[in-house]
């Protein structure tokens, strides 16, 4: 039954009907009247964040933990605008997230009011869709639907814009089970002749690979189950985007690491020399296939997406299938074991041999000497102290993110939230928040750089006000690592700005929020140090001063194809070509 | 020569539509966009176009069912094969999208365009642009001593061609709608 109440009930009303426990948000004018709505009421949570972008990347990061949709509530202008960052992020990462914004009144809209901007005009690129509700009586169906939108398909962030008069007004609420949603209904079975031709192909490989991607975890929990059948099944090595950690675990005997950029050499010469590549949930982004002309040039390629426009965007596909990844994955498990599809076992054979051959390499091996520590050696014995641990890894953007992606193992789906498409610096400890809010028992670590970290380090407040544990584990090389490697590559050893001057003391920061923070600069200290980061019961703030110029390898340069892999320093001279300067 | 053997250039006006998706040619194609007619629709599509660098020859919008809310946009856009198919699929991706054709490949389709020229001129020039908009099946909509305002519908290769004969005759102001195309006979299912 429809009945009356105000806009603003209506808004907490339609968060209660599609299960929404925490809200992230700042309050403002144009949202009154629905914090005041939210202090009268006890079953949604709201986190009061220090900053509108911490909002959103916290509900990305409870999202991305948990599969469920991510909510914010912002004011309008600035409240608005400082959302973009994370709506973008969340765009980039396909992380279902619904942002509520107030607005100024309708009868104010187009003057210029006080805290207006066109924020539907300004958030439309970068969320999957936004609305801005005029009436109250459609008020509660589009919230229905703004939720079904960022969880169906491929996920994402979508925004729904509410002026202030539309709150106060009374209104007819329509519940979920009314609003109608069936235009909206992205496919999820994929075509059966090409999975059946994949199948048929995928027991005549030689040389196959899994190129699996954050489309994995997003199609949920029963999809890495699935991959791990059909890895099971098949016997094929398996590798993964930044995105997709945890689908497949690190511990499993096929796995072969991340590929890409900074991807372990095993995986990218799978990949430059498979004869059948099956990408499933990936989007060949530029940072995995390096000079799209030289990448893999010898297999045919099948492409699991959800999204049309994924499919031959940037590679051509032999074999596309468009659905969902679980959808997909059930079909083919299925054709495979109806028809009694054997792998080529004699060909695996020999791949793996050669798979073998390239991980003797071992890539990632670093030398710990002398009194300083390597950032990788921080890492290591992280992973070492935490992973028996129920654990949660966020990280910011740079170096130590890539560190984090080679050195720490996951074996499960969920456990890994970091900035992979938009490359946000400031992305990890809101995102750590949200996270920890979701799971307040578990261990919840952002790996971070100094110089991230500070992005949005006034979330201490916010960690400290909710109690929530955070540890905030921070690889402080005094530098903006990437940048500083990129500028000995490419640019002649000139280091533009890319050092950190004036640091605070991070121990006393955390101090004067109430947090513990720790310092450690010696590596024989490390273990102790990590332990009682971990045995603190609140946020810890965790100075790891660590080698100042460590380079992150292995690493394709910008331009180069995977073939052409730097392992260590003594690679790097005169490695990236004037060609390959001008990308990023 | 491309892997299907067909002459660069020619796959559009092949009557078997033998596209080769690997093409490097710019090709022309007409597509139709079946929009919910809600606010925001036309900035979403444009900032679609614009955001990710595809071109728009020409747009026309109106909505087409008035109780369902419908509009139908109309969109001539130029790029690769492979690049019409990327935004055939971003268009597709919109939610309040239903349906996305490209009448280029879709089978026979017609494309109409209506224009208004004021041509201004006295004595010969104005008998002749009058003949020539006689000649094109102009209509004459306004009409004063020193000028008149010419109506005229075809393919915009036909405006253009009667805006090259106008030019010299006194051509003062153009108004183009942009292209409305339809997809020849009865459409299956």
């Amino acid at each position: 039954m429809k009945k009356a109440m105000t806009g603003a009930a209506m808004v907490v009303q339609a968060l209660k009907d599609q299960g929404v426990e925490v809200v992230f948000g700042y309050p403002g004018g144009a949202v009154l009247p629905i914090y005041d709505e939210i202090f009268q009421q006890n079953e949604i949570r709201h986190v009061l964040v220090r900053h509108e972008q911490a909002a959103v990347h916290a509900a990305e990061g409870y999202a991305r933990s948990t599969g469920k949709v991510g909510v914010c509530l912002v004011t309008s202008g600035p409240g608005a605008t400082n959302a973009v960052t994370g709506l973008t992020d969340a765009l980039m990462d396909s992380i279902p997230i619904v942002v509520l914004t107030g607005q100024v009144p309708t009868f104010a809209i187009g003057t210029d009011a006080f805290q207006e901007a066109d924020t539907v005009g300004i958030t439309r690129p970068c969320t999957k869709h936004n609305w801005l509700v005029k009436d109250t009586d459609e008020l509660s169906a589009t919230l229905h639907q703004a939720f079904h939108v960022a969880l169906s398909g491929r996920p994402g962030p979508v925004l729904v814009d509410i002026p202030k008069d539309v709150q106060f007004a009374d209104g007819k609420y329509t519940p979920k089970q009314k609003v109608n949603t069936s235009h909206y209904q992205p496919r999820q079975n994929g075509d059966p002749d090409t999975i059946a031709d994949l199948a048929e192909a995928m027991a005549r490989a030689e040389r196959p690979v899994f190129y699996t991607g954050g489309g994995v975890i997003n199609s949920g929990p029963r999809a890495s189950a699935l991959l791990r059948e059909l890895a099971e099944l098949t016997g094929f090595p398996v590798t993964s985007t930044l995105m997709g950690l945890g689908a497949y675990p690190a511990s499993g005997k096929q796995w072969l690491g991340m590929l890409g950029m900074h991807g372990l050499y095993e995986a990218n010469l799978a990949m430059h020399g498979c004869d059948l590549m099956i990408n499933i949930g990936a989007r060949f982004d530029d940072r995995i296939t390096g000079r799209i002309q030289s990448f893999s040039p010898n297999s045919v390629k099948a492409h699991i997406d959800i999204d049309p426009s994924s499919i031959n965007k940037v590679v051509r596909v032999d074999m596309p299938i468009i659905g969902d990844v679980t959808h997909v994955l059930e079909q083919l498990i299925a054709v495979w074991k109806d028809r009694g599809l054997k792998p080529n076992h004699e060909g695996l054979a020999k791949w793996w041999k050669k798979i073998d051959e390239w991980r003797k390499v071992d890539c990632l091996k670093f030398d710990q000497k002398g009194s300083v520590i390597k950032p990788q050696y921080a890492l290591k014995r992280l992973e070492e102290l935490t992973k028996g641990h129920d654990r949660y890894i966020t990280t910011e953007v740079g170096q130590h993110q890539m560190w984090a992606a080679q050195y720490l193992n996951f074996e499960d789906p969920n456990r890994w939230m970091t900035s992979g498409g938009l490359g946000t610096m400031g992305y990890g400890f809101p995102a750590s928040v949200g996270v920890q809010m979701a799971h307040p028992d578990a261990l919840v670590i952002n790996v971070a750089g100094e110089a991230s970290w500070l992005m949005n380090m006034q979330e201490l407040g916010t960690a400290m006000q909710f109690r929530l544990p955070v540890k905030q584990f921070i690889l402080n090389n005094e530098r903006l690592g990437m940048v500083r490697q990129w500028q000995e590559l490419l640019h002649g050893e000139r280091y533009s700005h890319s050092w950190s001057e004036s640091l605070p003391d991070f121990v006393k920061l955390a101090e004067a929020f109430g947090a513990k923070g720790i310092q450690c600069s010696d590596p024989a200290d490390l273990d102790d140090a990590i332990m009682e980061m971990i045995n603190h019961d609140g946020p810890v703030v965790f100075d790891c001063l660590v080698e100042k110029h460590e380079n992150c390898f292995p690493m394709i340069p910008s331009g180069e194809p995977h073939n052409k892999m730097l392992l260590g320093q003594a690679s790097t001279k005169d490695a990236i070509g004037k060609k390959g300067a001008v990308m990023v | 020569m491309s892997p299907l053997k067909i002459k660069k250039g020619t796959s559009r006006h092949s009557a078997y539509d033998l596209r080769d998706p690997h093409s490097d040619v710019i090709e022309s194609h007409t597509l139709a966009v079946v929009v919910d007619n809600e606010a925001g629709v036309l900035a979403r599509v444009i900032g679609l176009f614009s955001g990710r660098g595809y071109n728009i020859d020409s747009l026309t919008v109106a909505e087409i069912d008035h109780t369902g809310h419908r509009s139908r946009i109309t969109i001539v856009t130029r790029g690769t094969p492979a690049v019409i198919e990327q935004i055939k699929a971003q268009l597709g991706r919109i939610v309040p999208v239903h349906e996305v054709h490209d009448l280029t490949v879709e089978g026979p389709s017609v494309e109409r365009e209506l224009a208004l020229f004021k041509v201004a001129g006295t004595g010969d020039k104005r008998v002749e642009a009058l003949r020539l908009a006689d000649i094109f099946r102009a209509n004459v909509v306004d009409s004063t001593l020193g000028s008149f305002v010419f109506e005229i519908t075809g393919t915009p290769e036909k405006i253009d061609a009667f805006a090259e004969l106008m030019r010299p005759l006194g051509l003062a102001e153009v108004a183009r709608t942009g292209v409305a195309a339809l997809g020849r006979g009865i459409v299956e299912g």
